[in-house]
């Protein structure tokens, strides 16, 4: 029954969307956050996305979902900012900020929100379908 | 009198179902617009239309299982028809990641898509009516 399988796939790309959204929410807003929970600054995460085949498909055959395979987090040097006055300024003067960029971070939102209305576009033409397809005969 | 109307809807059903079936695909194209690595997958609907009500050219080979004699033998089989083949979409522009989804392409495909499975409802329902009317003459 492959009109219900869109609605699996389509919902999984949704969920995999919204975590991406997630992710660079929190990244936005934590960029500044100079000492996390373990007296580091924050480090930029991002979604890794892998595809998820429908259960029952045949391998070769497999179209899927996504899903979100792991959250890495950015190895990128810290942003080093001149501030002496700041406690947690280095010998030098340097305090060491998130490797956030929020320029990409935001880019990262637009487009996470872009494919999700275009997943919640599918999940509405396939519903539309489905009920179209019960009027048969009629 | 069965036999000739299940005749008569046959080829909307294969229809139908393959609209369906590349629908799925479609779907599955879009949910995995930024999966890195990701090949666009499409469906050859003529083909497979062709191949599904048996004017194919080269009609594929049917169901081939290997004979068990000893219950420790696998139950291998190739299976012959089914789904139809899965293709490859030729990319304009990759991205660098490997992913060869291209929305704007991926969005008319359902559309015309949707469109076409609509036709084929709406075929089969006038198709319908016109096998009740010959019924109640």
């Amino acid at each position: 029954m492959s009109m219900t399988n869109i609605f699996q796939i389509a919902g999984s790309a949704l969920t995999a969307q919204s975590q991406r959204l997630n992710v660079a929410a929190s990244n936005i807003a934590n960029a500044d956050s100079v000492a996390g929970p373990d007296g580091q600054p924050y480090r930029a995460r991002q979604v890794v996305f892998q595809v998820a085949p429908v259960a029952g498909s045949q391998p070769g055959q497999a179209v899927g979902g996504v899903k979100v395979a792991t959250v890495l987090q950015s190895q990128a040097p810290f942003r080093l900012e001149y501030r002496p006055d700041n406690p947690l300024a280095d010998a030098a003067g340097y305090v060491a900020m998130p490797n956030v960029n929020v320029v990409d971070e935001t880019l990262n939102m637009m487009s996470a929100s872009r494919s999700y209305q275009a997943n919640v576009e599918v999940l509405n033409t396939a519903k539309t379908l489905m009920l179209k397809a019960l009027t048969i005969g009629q | 009198m069965v036999d000739r109307l299940d005749e008569a809807f046959q080829f909307y059903q294969t229809a139908i179902q393959l609209r369906s079936q590349r629908q799925e695909v479609l779907a599955a194209n879009i949910a995995n617009a930024d999966t890195p690595g990701y090949k666009a997958r499409d469906v050859d609907f003529s083909a497979a239309l062709r191949e599904a009500v048996g004017t194919a050219e080269t009609p594929r080979l049917p169901d081939t299982r290997l004979s068990l004699t000893s219950p420790r033998h696998i139950p291998a089989a190739s299976s012959g028809t089914g789904p139809a083949p899965l293709l490859y979409r030729q990319p304009a522009q990759p991205s660098l990641d490997g992913n060869t989804v291209e929305m704007d392409v991926e969005r008319v495909n359902f559309a015309d898509n949707t469109a076409r499975y609509q036709a084929s409802l709406t075929l089969v329902s006038s198709r319908i009516k016109t096998m009740l009317n010959a019924l109640q003459q």
